[in-house]
């Protein structure tokens, strides 16, 4: 068969994402951010919610989330994003309102925000994407870097005796009782991707349902700051991330797994 | 029904927020301006208009809160004092960045650090003179009573909505804590969504519906595009310097000496000019009543023909800069003011008006050179 037979709008089973922009992405190539977008986006174009969705941007790398998702944006201050999305749920309960964070922006800068939003059980969705280092400035330690870990502010590597050990806020958030929906996930293949996509839109439904705050975190990886290529960065993040912060769901529908 | 009641300022500002239809308000605790919020969820709102009120987790939280409603084109306040206003700097140059309206009130006390509790005007540099990072300013009003924290709140929420700009407005712990009697103004009606979409819809993020995407961001990655937002901003500016400075002239029509005195310390002020009056000084009071922009051209003006001027502040000398500013140096000025939150008397001001301005040699050496030209 040719293949011009098969390349036929009937039998398309992909295209891109409707709700994302033109834009090219600014993201390094093989990095995480662009299929957590995708995800997202097709999850609000699927549910039919774009007109009533409102995004909060954080300060990181994907900061630009704005140029690249078809729907109403805020970019908030390094870390408060939860702060901003909590006066734009209270203030318009009837929309979908979720925040797109980096680790350093939710579990370091932003703690306290992040904490707080969880505590009181907002009606949100938390997109959480933990690569592990401060993509946006360069590769810096994160409040998720690994013991022993090399980056621009831990050249020798991560040491716990100074430095503290690799946060796990999903774990901490989870044990809040205002928080619905806990869960952890990864994008780097197509099956990770599938599961990843509907964490989200079960985050998403539960804003429907009002049951207040649903938060995803998606491991993921960051090449040029573990100054690895793409695909071993891939391989190094299920051998040495997957481990410290394991895959799956954490809270359901209100209760610990 | 507009009423009268004998409230505290604190309170009465509260209260003029619900009635101005304020949408939502985000604070955080400290003294002395948390009668704001203890007022605000003891009347409950939330039954009375919708507005929304949330105890935030500190300042930093508040005013992002405060960007977040913003951002959706809702009539936003919040209230803190010195410190928490010290923690808000960064969210408050967003706001001004991403050309949101807001109003954010400071309940001045006196520092710098923890300070004191009690009333000060020594954030006069930082309310007016940026504050936070980069280019901007504050439309900055000063109430000087209790009728005033009830009667600005409004005037704030126009002024940030037709600009699109946050303000201040800078109060302090004397006009906070004290009672008077108020007026209030009568209730208005909050905005619904859809009035909301119709009014803001062409900035605000209200979600995308029949209309290309909102973007709000204080972001700007080429720097052409920063720069005009910059420029931008800078023409809001000068644009309230022509339409909406504000002031007040005391006793100035044939005013020797002038005080320039805000806030609290222009009702001490203005008792410390009958006093002297009482003795024959023809003294006068110009009272700035918005800080940014401040009365250049009538403190000019006035500068011809008083001989000289006392800028009183409870501070170690802050206002008094742009109080030279605008007279470029034609008449002596002097600052007095007591910090450490000691609020001087009227009695205090005159004699200080008496010792630095009309016995300065300076004033007297300038006297002569003006009748000599006589
Ligand atoms: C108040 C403030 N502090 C620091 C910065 C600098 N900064 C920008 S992004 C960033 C770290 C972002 O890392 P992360 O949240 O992990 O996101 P990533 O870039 O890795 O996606 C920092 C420290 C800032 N913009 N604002």
């Amino acid at each position: 068969m040719n293949v011009l037979d098969i390349i036929k709008p009937e039998n398309q089973v992909f295209c891109k994402t409707k709700l994302m922009t033109d834009t090219a992405l600014s993201y390094c190539p093989g990095c995480g951010h662009g299929t957590a977008h995708n995800l997202a986006m097709e999850v609000i174009d699927e549910m039919g919610i774009s007109e009533d969705t409102i995004g909060v941007a954080p300060v990181g790398c994907s900061v630009l989330a704005y140029d690249f998702m078809n729907i109403d944006i805020t970019q908030a201050a390094h870390g408060r994003a939860p702060a901003v999305a909590t006066a734009i749920a209270r203030t318009w309960p009837e929309k979908y309102v979720f925040t797109y964070q980096g680790d350093g922006d939710l579990a370091a800068i932003g703690t306290a925000e992040t904490i707080h939003a969880c505590n009181r059980g907002e009606n949100i969705v938390i997109i959480f994407v933990n690569n592990g280092i401060y993509g946006m400035t360069g590769g810096q330690m994160a409040p998720t870097t690994l013991e022993g870990m090399v980056s621009s502010t831990s050249p020798y590597g991560r040491e716990i005796k100074s430095m503290g050990s690799p946060l796990k806020m999903t774990e901490l958030v989870a044990n809040l009782p205002g928080v619905y929906y806990v869960t952890r996930q990864s994008v780097h293949t197509h099956k990770h991707a599938r599961k990843a996509k509907k964490a989200i839109q079960k985050a998403f439904e539960n804003t429907r349902l009002k049951k207040g705050l649903s938060f995803v975190e998606i491991v993921s990886n960051c090449n040029s700051g573990w100054k690895m290529t793409p695909n071993d960065a891939n391989i190094w993040m299920e051998e040495h991330m997957f481990p410290y912060f394991p895959l799956g769901d954490i809270k359901v529908d209100g209760k610990l797994k | 029904m507009s009423e009268l009641k004998l409230m505290k300022g604190n309170e009465a500002l509260a209260e003029a927020a619900i009635r101005a239809g304020a949408d939502a308000y985000f604070g955080y605790p400290i003294t002395p301006q948390s009668e704001v919020i203890e007022y605000l969820m003891t009347e409950q709102p939330e039954k009375r208009t919708g507005m929304v009120v949330l105890q935030a987790e500190s300042e930093i939280a508040a005013i992002n809160m405060v960007y977040g409603a913003a951002s959706t084109g809702k009539k936003v306040m919040t209230s803190s004092s010195s410190p928490g206003i010290s923690l808000k700097l960064e969210g408050i140059s967003y706001l001004a960045g991403a050309e949101l309206p807001a109003v954010i009130v400071n309940v001045v006390r006196g520092g710098p650090g923890l300070g004191t509790i009690q009333p000060s005007q020594a954030d006069y540099f930082q309310s007016v003179k940026g504050g936070g990072h980069g280019d901007y300013k504050l439309y900055v009003l000063a109430p000087a009573s209790v009728q005033e924290m009830s009667d600005f709140v409004e005037d704030a929420f126009d002024i940030a909505f037709k600009y699109r700009a946050p303000v201040l407005i800078l109060s302090d712990g004397l006009i906070g804590q004290m009672m008077e009697k108020v007026q209030l103004k009568d209730q208005k009606t909050r905005l619904t969504n859809e009035e909301l979409i119709e009014k803001y819809g062409n900035w605000a993020v209200t979600g995308r519906k029949n209309r290309e995407r909102n973007i709000i961001t204080s972001l700007d990655l080429q720097s052409e595009k920063m720069e005009a937002r910059v420029h931008r901003l800078m023409k809001k500016y000068e644009q309230m310097e022509k339409e909406d400075l504000r002031y007040e002239k005391i006793l100035c029509d044939d005013a020797d000496y002038l005080i320039v005195a805000y806030g609290s310390s222009a009702r001490i002020s203005q008792k410390a000019i009958e006093l002297a009056r009482k003795k024959g000084i023809k003294a006068g009071l110009l009272r700035p009543i918005t800080l940014f922009p401040y009365p250049k051209q009538p403190l000019f003006e006035l500068a011809d023909q008083v001989k000289g001027i006392l800028s009183v502040e409870l501070n170690a000398g802050q206002m008094i800069e742009d109080v030279k500013l605008s007279v470029e140096h034609k008449v002596p000025v002097e600052h007095f003011g007591r910090t450490g939150g000691i609020i001087h008397t009227p009695e205090e001001v005159l004699e200080a008006l008496e010792q630095k301005i009309i016995n300065n040699e300076r004033t007297r050496h300038h006297k002569t050179r003006e009748s000599s030209i006589l």
